[in-house]
């Protein structure tokens, strides 16, 4: 399995995080031997095998439609990086 | 009869009034602070504690819980409401939880007292305990060594005398497998046995929580507290809770036990051979059967697992992005700069390695040929469990393929670290309950043995465990200086 | 006739009422202070986890339902994963394979051309929050009172030709979505929101040309406004040869033109994938069952029964029957009118242009059904002219008040008294002797100047067709 640079920094903007050129290099290495780890399965036969996606084969439990939920506001920006007159702040996203 | 350093010896002294609670975790407390050097806790607040214990001694016999007045650790993965709550990360280190986990407000409700939260690999994500933002925990038995992870600290806990017992999470064995070189019983209950709420998320369809402790019967007494429905998360079952501790006692003559050859065939160290195959002549003299089972594929396990834990994974840990808690970096110049400073700041190696292949199996043309595949491959490995179930009782197999290695030995090569979770992972992909137990010493180490059984047979792993716990001596082996 | 056909498909997001949110316990109210109705899942806090709000399911099934859909056994949530401030798990539970409601179908109504437009499906999905941009000065403030909010978007089948068709496509949607209680609707406040995707190809052309797709249509009137310019848009680069790109669009309403986005669509993948966290919801033939038989009558079925129970024409039928509340307002008064055209008319008519003018829906009409359904059946016993109704009507808006009170109280009643009607009609002939030779002489149309005169004589209380015979009898008897 081979992966390059840029597969390595498109992947890393996809999931927003910042690489130094370094990490980059190293995590190419990483990539690379884990997806070569990976080879194994993917040699699975699995024709006609339905994905998995949980381990117990049951149904969504449905919740009534009723209000449970009491505003908190206070407690959950106690700890907020940057908060003004309620709001959560982040730098000018520009439109 | 229960050896002293026990939850259920504990919990005859305290029932007795020989100590009270306060004393215990008083106790507790300065066995935490004389093994500071394991760096098993990151966050203990003394005073907190001993004020909860003292509120415990306060309360009338009639009205005591089931774990009353014990003490025990938390994996600092769960939310503890108004309490620091970090899951191993420089991202929350400042991070104090609003709410309790579940299986906190279960724990407290049975008059538990929380001694602290231990530490552990950033967000579950290691096998060695090494891959904390407070540092690597070390081996209670050799302190050159690992205590496992990523329960890292919750095992240390217990394995040092700190506390009785410990809450962990096992997603790919991370209960399980510092269990064993801790010279612990930990379990990993049915997947949606135990509520996740609270729980901060690895890998979703994974991810479980479960005790630590040193017998089974300890585990017992906590996974009958612990277990149950919980409509705050929807993959919590609601089946009945069996009484664990009474199903201990059930005889184990006739019982089928199945070995997987196919499993055997990975790399194992010579004393888990023996340690596996001496257990199995202990419950073939207790009267249990022995049968071959086939588990062809549950060794692409690991490779599947390695797509499907980073995949949940890389999504699951969206949410610390710097905006509304957790880690942001200094002067962000725009929102861009905000989230991949804040995050590359935040995280440490290992899991942004994980994220990156988890966003890479999930991104557009790799879709079908990875995360597709394991989940096929997940199917093919949960089937095969079930097929053996219909011929067996539970299946026995080595925990781990050696015993407890070398700080540092593996953490430049994770290829190498994810074979250690080589016999953990099947139980995890397949949701099935699974329990470590002491089954040997090696070089002065401890080494486990594993038994897997069907969706929710928890009680019969109990059982065999305890009835081996009865039979053998394992796991009344201490490190050096810890009481019995 | 262009040599273009214009190729229209809509996304509409609607907004369910639901007591709480889609997957947590928060309200779901629209103007609170920011971030007080945003819970721990709202704000996808570490540890919490989302659980299915029940009523979601039920009223996507009202509208599969209403559209003839075809409704998924098994239907199940995904991941959609993209960082954006306001979308505070950094992935929206949305679907992708499996919606809740399958292929459906909806009639519209074009001028006098009923015409089924095809619905590709419709899913579930969290609404995000809210970036407010301009409040200060180099920041974006989020607010996540919205985050989470239950969207049920309806994708069609570009099957709209013209943005008259996008209107009446969206329109159906709107009173459909209104009559099945299921969202409010409410534009302006976001309730329901559109995108459009639009393209063109030359008359005859059976392949697609490439569609571009304007987002956040939050009008009736801007969605008109929005295809039309994309549509000479499109015309123009392709008759200047160019070549159309596929692209998100902005409506700029004060400008009337849309205009390119920066494409963050190209360099997005959104890694869809079922959410690990929610199971499959099982849609059970009971479950579809219960919800058939709490429907209501909707739009379609309602326009054929006022033709057929109330002998309406169609263009009447649409026009009373165009949603829930008109058409009870309708079916009240024309209970105590007993006379539907002219119940229609007045609905439509005089009743419409005040609530036009006062800008009021039907439900707030300040004469209630029954009193209209009296006045108009006054009109029909002949107790009053349509003309005096007129004046009684103005009276009802401006005062209140019952018609048969009103009429009593001001003397409205027609002249019933033919002896007195018969000497006012005399007393007009003999006051004018010249018009009287001129009718006679041929100049019948001077009969309206008679029964002006006469009327005015009377106030206005005299009944036209009695009147109308007098006059007749006695100018034509020569008496």
């Amino acid at each position: 399995m081979s992966i390059d640079a840029e597969q390595v920094r498109r992947i890393a903007h996809l999931a927003r995080i910042g690489l130094d050129a370094d990490e980059a290099d190293r995590y190419i290495g990483d990539l690379e031997s884990i997806l070569g780890m990976v080879e194994r399965m993917r040699a699975v036969p699995t024709d006609g095998v339905a994905p998995l996606p949980h381990p117990i084969d049951l149904q969504q439990r449905l919740r009534p439609d009723v209000v449970t939920e009491a505003d908190q506001r206070d407690l959950f920006q106690a700890d907020a990086p940057a908060v003004a007159e309620g709001f959560y702040l982040v730098p000018r996203v520009v439109e | 009869m229960s050896a002293d350093s026990t939850l259920a010896g504990w919990a005859a002294r305290l029932g007795s009034g020989e100590i009270s609670c306060r004393e215990l975790a008083a106790d507790c407390l300065a066995r935490i602070e004389q093994g500071a050097h394991l760096n098993a806790f990151v966050s203990v607040d003394s005073q907190r504690v001993l004020d909860v214990a003292a509120e415990r001694d306060a309360i009338p016999r009639a009205e005591r819980g089931p774990l009353h007045g014990l003490p025990i650790a938390i994996k600092d993965i769960f939310c503890q409401a108004h309490t620091r709550t970090t899951a191993g990360s420089r991202m929350l280190e400042q991070w104090r939880a609003p709410y309790s986990a579940h299986v906190i407000e279960r724990l407290e409700a049975a008059g538990a007292v929380l001694l602290g939260k231990t530490n552990m690999d950033e967000f579950a994500m290691g096998s060695s305990g090494e891959n904390s933002h407070f540092g690597a925990t070390r081996n209670p038995w050799d302190d050159s060594r690992v205590p496992g992870g990523s329960s890292s600290g919750s095992a240390a806990a217990v394995a040092a005398g700190m506390v009785p017992a410990a809450l962990g999470t096992d997603t790919g064995g991370s209960i399980r497998q510092p269990a064993a070189f801790c010279g612990l019983t930990g379990l990993k209950p049915t997947y949606g046995r135990v509520s996740r709420w609270g729980m901060i998320a690895f890998a979703s369809s994974l991810d479980q929580a479960g005790p630590m402790a040193w017998t089974a019967e300890d585990l017992a007494m906590l996974l009958g507290v612990i277990a149950g429905c919980d409509t705050r998360d929807s993959t919590s079952v609601d089946a009945p809770v069996d009484d664990y501790s009474k199903a201990l006692s059930a005889p184990v003559s006739g019982r089928r036990i199945g070995i997987p050859s196919a499993l055997l065939g990975a790399d194992v160290a010579e004393p888990v051979r023996v340690a596996v195959d001496e257990a199995r002549q202990t419950f073939e003299r207790l009267g249990a059967s022995i049968h071959e089972v086939a588990l062809p594929t549950a060794l692409a396990g690991v490779p599947a697992y390695y797509v499907l834990a980073p995949a949940e994974a890389s999504t699951n840990l969206a949410r610390f992005d710097g905006v509304r808690f957790g880690h942001r970096c200094s002067e962000p110049r725009n929102l861009t700069d905000l989230y991949l400073r804040s995050r590359a700041e935040g995280f440490g190696s290992e899991v942004k390695r994980r994220i990156l292949t988890g966003t890479y199996v999930l991104s557009v043309g790799y879709y079908e040929a990875y995360y597709l595949q394991a989940q096929r491959v997940r199917r093919l490995i949960r089937d095969e469990f079930l097929a053996a179930f219909g011929q067996v009782d539970v299946i026995l197999a080595p925990t781990t393929p050696g015993p407890a290695f070398a700080l540092g030995e593996k953490v430049d090569d994770p290829v190498a670290m994810y074979q250690q979770d080589v016999f953990t992972i099947p139980a995890n992909l397949a949701g099935i309950p699974a329990l470590s137990m002491p089954a040997g010493m090696t070089g002065g180490l401890p080494l486990g043995v594993q038994l897997l059984g069907p969706h929710f047979g928890e009680a019969t792993l109990l059982n065999l465990a305890h009835a081996f716990q009865q039979a053998t001596d394992h796991h009344l082996e201490r490190p050096s200086g810890v009481r019995e | 006739m262009s040599n273009w056909e214009t190729v229209i498909g809509l996304e509409v997001h609607v907004q369910l009422a639901t007591a709480s949110k889609l997957f947590s316990g928060a309200p779901n109210r629209f103007g609170a202070e920011a971030n007080r109705q945003a819970s721990a899942v709202d704000l996808g806090l570490p540890g919490v986890l989302p659980v299915l709000n029940e009523a979601v399911v039920h009223m996507a099934l009202r509208f599969g339902l209403a559209v003839e859909a075809q409704i998924s056994p098994l239907t199940q949530f995904a991941r959609k994963n993209y960082f954006y401030p306001d979308l505070p798990k950094g992935y929206q539970i949305s679907q992708l394979d499996h919606p809740i409601i399958g292929p459906g179908r909806l009639e519209i109504v074009v001028g006098d051309q009923a015409k089924t437009i095809g619905i590709t499906r419709a899913h579930l999905e969290e609404d995000a929050g809210k970036s407010i941009h301009d409040q200060l000065p180099g920041l974006t403030a989020v607010d996540l009172n919205r985050a989470g909010t239950p969207l049920l978007e309806i994708v069609s089948e570009p099957d709209m030709r013209s943005a008259a068709e996008a209107v009446a496509y969206l329109r159906e949607l709107h009173a459909i979505v209104r009559d099945l209680g299921i969202s409010d609707g409410n534009m302006n406040e976001g309730s329901m929101r559109c995108d459009a995707n639009v393209s063109i190809r030359p008359r005859g052309e059976r392949t697609l040309g490439t569609r571009t797709e304007i987002k956040n249509l939050n009008s009736f009137r801007f969605l008109e406004k929005a295809i039309e310019f994309e549509v000479e848009r499109q015309i123009e680069v392709l008759e200047g040869g160019g070549r159309i790109h596929q692209e998100t669009r902005l409506y700029d309403a004060q400008r009337n033109e849309t205009r390119s986005m920066r494409s963050k669509e190209e360099a997005e993948d959104y890694r869809y994938f079922p959410d690990p966290d929610l199971l499959p919801v099982a849609i059970t033939p009971k479950m579809i069952a219960e919800v058939a038989r709490s429907m209501p009558e909707l739009p379609r079925a309602r326009r054929q029964r006022f033709c057929e129970q109330y002998g309406l024409s169609e263009y009447d039928a649409r026009q009373v029957a165009a949603d829930r509340a008109t058409a009870a307002y309708f079916e009240t008064c024309v209970a105590i009118a007993e006379d539907p055209k002219l119940t229609a008319n007045w609905v439509m008519g005089e009743l419409a242009s005040i609530l036009n003018r006062d800008e009021l829906g039907i439900e707030a009409s300040p004469v209630p059904a029954a009193a209209l359904g009296t006045l108009i059946a006054r009109i029909r016993d002949a107790t009053i002219s349509s003309k005096i109704a007129k004046t009684v009507f103005d009276i009802m808006v401006a005062e209140g008040g019952e018609p048969d009170a009103i009429i009593e109280a001001r003397g409205l009643r027609q002249m019933s008294d033919s002896g007195e009607l018969e000497r006012l009609v005399d007393e007009v002939i003999a006051a004018n002797p010249a018009q009287v030779e001129q009718f006679r002489a041929g100049k019948t149309k001077l009969l309206g100047f008679f029964v002006g005169q006469v009327m005015k004589a009377t106030g206005g209380k005299a009944n036209p067709q009695q009147l109308n015979d007098l006059l007749r009898g006695r100018l034509d008897g020569g008496g």
